[in-house]
């Protein structure tokens, strides 16, 4: 074909272009292109007809309009006078909360129940097989449904719930803690435990240049992690422990003061949490497994001690081939706790695309919101594991 | 045993058996769960966790339970008397909502003819050999097509036709499961060559749309596919809400065996695409010849995996009013006789998902494995 | 995203159906009336035993269809959620929304919506368990509350504790069953949505006599239905078939004696209503002369759709209340029939 191709080339027709592969490559694109065009030019057009035709208007304005409507969990001070946007906000930071939460629990339970299952224990890893494979292959908003349900019947009303120790009662409105309220001069120990990291921090880099220099091996580890714990532990006892204890008490219908964790939130957390780890527990078994035996054996040949080979040959490896599915699943898990509605939690979904979108009928835009958020948090992430990627790609040469 | 000790050439004595301690149950045991202090200790705390849910739990779900006789939760309760097990009765008795939804009881046949014909394609995509047959799979593409009929009706054949509004529980989670993923596979392979062909347009558009779609929940795009959707069409047109779900779930699908077919391209070695240009192949060609079947045949896992994910994510629907298994059993428990019995309701769900999904896994690991040998 | 144009475009040809400006015309050629109404509340839109749809927003959709269809049972009923509900109207998916929606300023004005008229007029209330000894909302100090996202209880509830200086926590819940769940397992003291749904669940408890609702009503709930913006002619007849059925029962016209009254020579109103005189009340609504007396015939007046569907021998129990003739010291009040 690219042999006849250069000797036609004088008379150009539109079934020469066709045939050349260069040509035919932009025709295909600007037809594209223009297909494309076509198809959102028809969306906004219908859009702007089917909005006029009803007499609907557009814009964000409503989102400075006062909400009007109370939410049960809220991380800022939020109030009913306040704006729809401030509303949206206080989703927005319960979906990062019980995505944050159920990231750290869903982390290691799945390292924990990945490396168990791997074990030589025929129970605990038959065990940890059975947790996989039921969890992974029930719909997670059932699990939802059901840890919802489960809380909500099983745990007691407040007024028959009694405490379990000091403090701590758990209720199905909730599970009630002791509240350290921090008193005047509790910023100092703030200041110390950021202190105390940076220590940690200088001093890694410290042993590790030691270390380079003189093969010498410094626990910096532990020396660091002495310093993050005892240099705060240790203001605080200097300051005279600047807090307070709230403790929950009874008044009226429900319990009041200490720290509250609300059961849709526990629900969400736990059934997000147990879901993922299932997939991470994969994860992290495949990614052991795809470190080949000989590195381990060769490890052992020059003679380094097997816990050493456990974290300086076999971890690091495993870590390239796990982290980029690990990341995903945190997607995954982000993007999952938007079924929070199903039990009433309120995240971004229930409160800007939700009540609001309800109360003020704007769809369009309560949507495009919602899609937005979504998209930004999954395309910084993307963005950050490329970057991630692209650093192990280089080691890794 | 013989007590007379023979003398042997060298190398010719017979293989004794190894000593009694090293084999057998108790050596297993002993190397398997005992080896050491913290692993006695995970193996009893491990089997204690087995000894308290397993056993109370088989006693709720089958010995203390009743499915049959009752005719609402209060003779449940009557009927087991002190020991509260579960109360299944309502599963019984709305099993055909559960399957058919409220398809129209006298038409219920064209349903299970269809799931024969469906049982059908899926036995000839399975099976490697009924798949290798040209003509075989021809008829698998035309099945759908039968059932597609069969299920909504068509005057055409004398069937009465059936509102879509009334297809509901596991046949509704089927519909749009599996026509999500037939429908879906040839998108993504489009999306899949797209995203990595060398022109950047159709590079940039498809990465645009995978990205756009596997970055927001399915949730946000079945609200619009519920609400939104009429915005975007000509004033005044309008169509159903099942087809529009079921075009918003295969759009979602679409994204993401894009990806995985992606990977399985990016698996095969350049010397497969270079060896196809020397032979002068065109780039469909040798697409169609080379490059597409090594990594479909790659992809499979993954995308069995998909469709696992898919699959689950049909309980979705129920968000937005469709009647899936979830929705009807959440109708029926709303109702006087039936209220209450939440647990009996999500357990028995998360069964039925729980059969067919860990049946496609073990599918799929199978597959793997074969695939593994080949190479 | 080559292929995908074309399939859409084809998908949405395939199937789209184009709905002419006047919706009279379309419910016409279809033949059948599509209705949005609840998922499930009982007394207002419920699917009985035999999966037939009854209930006060039931007879108001067949109402519409005896008007227009000249036959009640042609309709085909939309449960929805109160999420979606406007945006499948508006949408045109369906004809008329008659799912206990509350007529409001906002609603009205910037939904691109239309009320036709209020078929119940309600107020938000709040319903406790008796064991709490609770006796009015005033108490309600510091409880933990479900309310019905999607609708204009969460305002109120908002609004009410807010003018008391009293706190509570909200417990949103989607669906009426959902609330159900969670009120009867606890999770909340206090159950909170309009008082005609507060009856419609407690009718369904396993003992609704130990749940009682509260003296306080603290909103204007006036249910109606409701059409789109821009198509008059469909208004008037949604508004009008409530008002024939209002009319009706002031007339003292039901679906029994109508025959005998509509031949009474000396009855001109109920002739007219009836579409038995020379009064062409129907054409200027572009309907037939039977549509009252069709509506009449086969769903009843105001009174027999009320007392079959919520009043005092259902498992509901509701007074006529507001509800009542404003002849009988309710604010059920049509315009005449002239």
């Amino acid at each position: 074909m690219s042999g006849t191709k250069i000797q036609e080339k004088k008379t150009v027709t539109l079934g020469s272009l066709w045939r050349d592969k260069k040509s035919r490559a932009v025709i295909m694109q600007i037809i594209a292109v223009i297909g494309v065009l076509l198809f959102f030019g028809n969306i906004v057009s219908n859009t702007v007809e089917n909005l006029d035709r009803l007499g609907v208007k557009v814009g964000f304005d409503f989102l400075t309009e006062p909400a009007n409507y109370d939410i049960n969990q809220t991380l800022i001070e939020y109030d009913s006078t306040d704006s729809h946007f401030k509303a949206g906000l206080v989703g927005l930071l319960n979906t990062l909360l019980v995505a944050g939460c159920g990231i750290v629990v869903a982390t290691l339970l799945g390292f924990t129940a990945g490396v168990l299952r791997l074990s030589n224990n025929f129970v605990v890893s038959r065990l940890m097989q059975v947790y996989v494979e039921i969890t992974r292959n029930i719909p997670v908003l059932l699990q939802i449904l059901l840890w919802h349900g489960i809380l909500i019947h099983s745990l007691p009303v407040p007024k028959k719930a009694e405490a379990v120790m000091e403090g701590v009662i758990f209720t199905n409105r909730g599970a009630y803690l002791p509240q350290p309220i921090p008193q005047e001069g509790f910023g100092w120990v703030w200041i110390a435990l950021i202190v105390g990291i940076v220590f940690a921090v200088l001093f890694k880099k410290y042993a590790n240049k030691v270390q380079e220099e003189t093969g010498r091996l410094i626990p910096a580890i532990w020396i660091g992690a002495a310093a993050i714990i005892g240099l705060p532990a240790l203001m605080f006892i200097i300051m005279g422990s600047p807090v307070e204890m709230s403790y929950p008490a009874l008044k009226g219908f429900n319990y009041q003061g200490g720290f509250v964790i609300k059961p849709e939130f526990m629900a969400l957390w736990f059934a997000l949490s147990i879901y993922t780890g299932a997939f991470i527990a994969e994860i992290v078994r495949a990614g052991i497994q795809s470190v080949s035996h000989g590195q381990t054996e060769a490890a052992h040949a020059l003679g380094i001690k097997p816990n050493f080979t456990m974290r300086l040959v076999v971890i690091p490896q495993a870590m390239r081939v796990i982290i980029p599915p690990l990341i995903s699943q945190y997607l995954n898990l982000t993007k999952n706790s938007s079924l929070a509605i199903v039990i009433g939690y309120m995240d971004l979904v229930a409160t800007i695309g939700g009540i609001s979108l309800n109360q003020t009928g704007r769809a369009l835009e309560s949507m495009a919101i919602v899609l937005g958020v979504y998209l930004f948090i999954s395309l910084s992430i993307s963005a950050l594991m490329n970057i991630y990627n692209r650093r192990i790609a280089l080691v890794s040469r | 045993m013989t007590t007379e000790t023979k003398k042997y050439p060298a190398g010719m004595h017979p293989v004794l058996p190894p000593p009694s301690g090293s084999v057998g149950p108790v050596r297993w045991m002993r190397d398997n769960l005992f080896s050491s202090i913290s692993n006695t200790v995970l193996t009893l705390l491990g089997l204690y966790l087995v000894y308290i849910i397993v056993p109370p739990f088989i006693q709720w779900a089958f010995i203390d339970s009743v499915v049959v006789g009752a005719e609402s939760r209060k003779e449940c309760l009557a009927i087991m008397g002190e020991d509260r097990g579960a109360c299944w009765s309502f599963v019984y008795r709305r099993w055909g909502q559960f399957v058919y939804g409220f398809y129209p009881v006298e038409e219920r046949w064209r349903v299970n003819v269809a799931f024969i014909l469906a049982a059908f394609t899926i036995a000839i995509v399975l099976v490697e050999k009924l798949r290798n047959d040209k003509r075989i799979l021809i008829g698998a593409i035309l099945l759908p097509v039968a059932c597609f009929f069969l299920i909504t009706g068509s005057s055409l054949f004398g069937l009465v036709s059936v509102p879509t509004n009334k297809m509901g529980g596991i046949l509704l989670t089927l519909i749009v499961g599996l026509s999500g993923i037939f429908v879906s596979l040839p998108i993504s392979i489009m999306l899949a060559l797209s995203r990595i062909s060398k022109l950047p347009i159709f590079s940039i558009f498809a990465t645009i749309f995978i990205e756009f779609i596997r970055g927001v929940p399915l949730i946000t795009l079945l609200f619009i596919a519920s609400t939104l959707l009429s915005y975007f069409l000509p004033p005044g047109s309008n169509f159903d809400l099942l087809l529009r779900v079921l075009i918003m779930v295969t759009l979602f699908s679409a994204a993401y065996i894009a990806e995985v077919i992606r990977g399985g391209l990016a698996a095969i070695p350049t010397g497969q695409y270079e060896a196809a240009d020397a032979l002068g192949l065109s780039y469909w060609q040798s697409m169609r010849l080379i490059i597409l079947p090594q990594a479909l045949k790659i992809s499979i896992p993954g995308i069995v995996g998909s469709f696992i994910g898919l699959f689950k994510d049909t309980t979705l629907v129920v968000i937005i009013g469709l009647l899936d298994p979830l929705g009807i059993g959440m109708a029926a428990i709303s109702t006087t006789e039936w209220a209450g019995l939440s647990t009996e309701l999500y357990v028995f769900i998360g069964l039925f998902f729980f059969i067919f999904c860990f049946s496609m896994s073990r599918y799929s690991l199978h597959l793997e494995k074969k695939l593994h040998t080949g190479h | 995203m080559k292929k995908l144009l074309p399939i859409a475009v084809s998908l949405a040809a395939l199937t789209a159906m184009n709905v002419s400006a006047s919706t009279l015309e379309d419910v016409q050629e279809r033949g059948v009336l599509k209705c949005g109404v609840s998922t499930g509340l009982a007394g207002f839109a419920a699917p009985n035993d035999s999966g037939q749809w009854e209930g006060l927003d039931v007879d108001l959709c067949r109402a519409v269809a005896a008007a227009v269809l000249g036959d009640s049972e042609k309709v085909e009923y939309v449960p929805l959620t109160s999420k979606v509900r406007f945006e499948v109207l508006k949408s045109g998916e369906i004809d008329v929304l008659s799912r206990v929606t509350t007529w409001t300023f906002t609603r009205d004005a910037s939904l691109g919506l239309n009320f036709a008229g209020v078929n119940y007029y309600d107020g938000q209330g709040f319903m406790v368990p008796k064991a709490l000894g609770v006796t009015s909302a005033k108490e309600l100090d510091g409880a933990s509350i479900c309310i019905q996202t999607g609708t204009t209880t969460e305002l109120n509830a908002a609004e009410y504790f807010k003018l008391n200086g009293m706190t509570y926590e909200p417990v949103p819940v989607e669906t009426s069953a959902e609330g159900r769940s969670n009120y009867l397992a606890g999770r909340c003291d206090v159950y909170t949505t309009d008082a005609s749904a507060l009856a419609a669940q407690r009718s369904v408890f396993e003992n609704p006599a130990d749940h009682m609702v509260l003296p306080e009503i603290i909103s204007k709930e006036p249910l109606g239905p409701v059409v789109r913006h821009g198509d008059d002619q469909w208004l008037d007849i949604v508004k009008w078939s409530h008002n024939a059925m209002l009319n009706a029962e002031e007339l003292g016209i039901n679906s029994k004696n109508l025959d005998e009254r509509g031949a009474n020579n000396k009855d001109p109103s109920a002739q007219g209503l009836l579409g038995t005189n020379e009064a062409k009340l129907g054409a200027m609504l572009g309907l037939d002369k039977k549509w009252a007396y069709n509506i009449i015939k086969q769903v009843g007046n105001y009174s027999e759709s009320f007392e079959r569907n919520v009043g005092k021998e259902t498992a509901l129990k509701l007074d006529r209340g507001l509800n009542a003739l404003w002849i009988n010291g309710g604010i059920q009040y049509a315009p005449p029939l002239k």
